[in-house]
């Protein structure tokens, strides 16, 4: 009987270009991923299966968090110019002036918690100082001095200038938040007619 | 590429000098396999990191016309469910003072509200398409959060409402006096 040749095949494929691939879009994915900032009031989001994805442009988030039994709200918008922008008309409206680096130092703050009145104490702060417990008390929300209106008032202003077009608004609550804390929220956002607005959620499994 | 070079140099005194007979490939499974997770990875956590949220309309206040305000409702349609604290859930049909349906508590969840919210929507339907001859009318939910209620309770609802795929819902923060005592009684520990 003959024997059967084995064909001399190499067994390995040659893993070259699909390694070469596979690191180019590794580079690109961890490029593009913009890191996460620490959050300046950590909340735990109430879930929902619905799954409407935040605008990434043009939004104001409101934060809302319990901090040792008290409620604190915090604010931040989207866009480097808008924040600039905000702040100059929050500082006309509270007859404080900032410097351009104050406002520099301020468009890369993404959320913050402090009356305008200890806003300059906070842009002074170092990154890392303003995330610590106890330093941002919370933008003051009630009827006598409701800055937090004029905030959501004057970032839709700033909105409109520099991208001509209209500010949404989301809520980030916590999710053991009394309900009375969400109607305030709602209450300042509708007295501006702001009658449609997102509320951040986190994400559920299909089979709740 | 990957292949390095092993080959003698040739330089040797006369006579051949033997290559050293290694394997000249280097494997490369475990490395594309390391790299195909951190894109997973990556790809993953750029586009889930995007927080989720809830669009939430909300009637105009300053807006009330006599048309607004007499608009009259059949109390077949409306479903009321009143959010009490420590997760308590009452529900009624109609009128508080006469409800068609209920008060009845109930939980949150799959078996709680939604086999409830289900079942009144299909009541609902049957009676505008049968008795009203109207198929496109549907059921109207009037939520109302109490004081006592959170944030997730809220938000669990406004979810119910779109799993359920209520047409109109409304959140109402008024109560009346049967309401508060529907309330107080479902506070009470048993």
């Amino acid at each position: 009987m003959a024997k059967v040749k084995m064909s001399k095949n190499a067994t390995s494929i040659d893993m070259t270009a699909m390694c070469d691939v596979a690191f180019l879009l590794l580079t690109f994915f961890i490029l593009t991923a913009t890191a996460k900032t620490p959050e300046a009031l950590p909340v735990q989001t109430p879930n929902s299966t619905v799954q409407t994805k935040l605008p990434d442009t043009d939004l104001a988030t409101i934060t809302l968090g319990t901090v040792e039994g008290k409620d604190q709200a915090f604010f931040g918008v989207l866009g480097k110019q808008i924040r600039i922008r905000t702040l100059e008309l929050m500082g006309e409206k509270y007859s404080t002036s900032f410097t351009d680096e104050e406002k520099e130092e301020f468009s890369r703050i993404e959320s913050f918690g402090t009356p305008v009145e200890g806003l300059k104490q906070l842009i002074a702060m170092k990154n890392e100082d303003r995330n610590k417990k106890g330093v941002q008390p919370g933008i003051p929300k009630d009827s006598l001095n409701n800055q937090l209106k004029e905030w959501i008032f004057n970032a839709r202003i700033a909105t409109n200038e520099v991208d001509g077009k209209l500010l949404a608004v989301a809520i980030k609550g916590d999710a053991q938040q009394q309900y009375p804390t969400i109607k305030k929220i709602m209450d300042i956002l509708q007295d501006q007619q702001i009658n449609n607005f997102n509320l951040v959620t986190g994400l559920r499994g299909k089979d709740f | 590429m990957a292949e390095l070079n092993t080959g003698g140099d040739g330089g040797g005194k006369g006579g051949k000098v033997r290559s050293k007979k290694q394997n000249s490939k280097v494997d490369l499974t475990a490395m594309v396999d390391l790299a195909f997770l951190l894109i997973t990875f990556f790809m993953l956590t750029t586009s889930l990191s995007k927080p989720q949220s809830m669009d939430l309309a909300l009637p105009d206040k300053t807006k009330t016309t006599d048309d607004d305000k007499n608009v009259k409702v059949d109390e077949h349609r409306t479903v009321t469910i009143l959010i009490g604290e420590n997760n308590v859930l009452k529900v009624f049909k109609g009128f508080s003072t006469a409800p068609l349906a209920g008060p009845k508590t109930y939980a949150y969840g799959k078996e709680g509200i939604r086999k409830e919210l289900l079942k009144q929507k299909a009541e609902v339907k049957d009676y505008c398409t049968n008795t009203l001859g109207k198929p496109d009318q549907g059921i109207i939910v009037i939520i109302k959060p109490t004081k006592k209620s959170n944030y997730k309770n809220l938000v669990d609802i406004l979810d119910e409402m779109a799993i359920v795929d209520v047409p109109s819902y409304a959140i109402v923060n008024e109560f009346d006096e049967t309401e508060k005592k529907m309330l107080a009684e479902a506070a009470q520990p048993k």
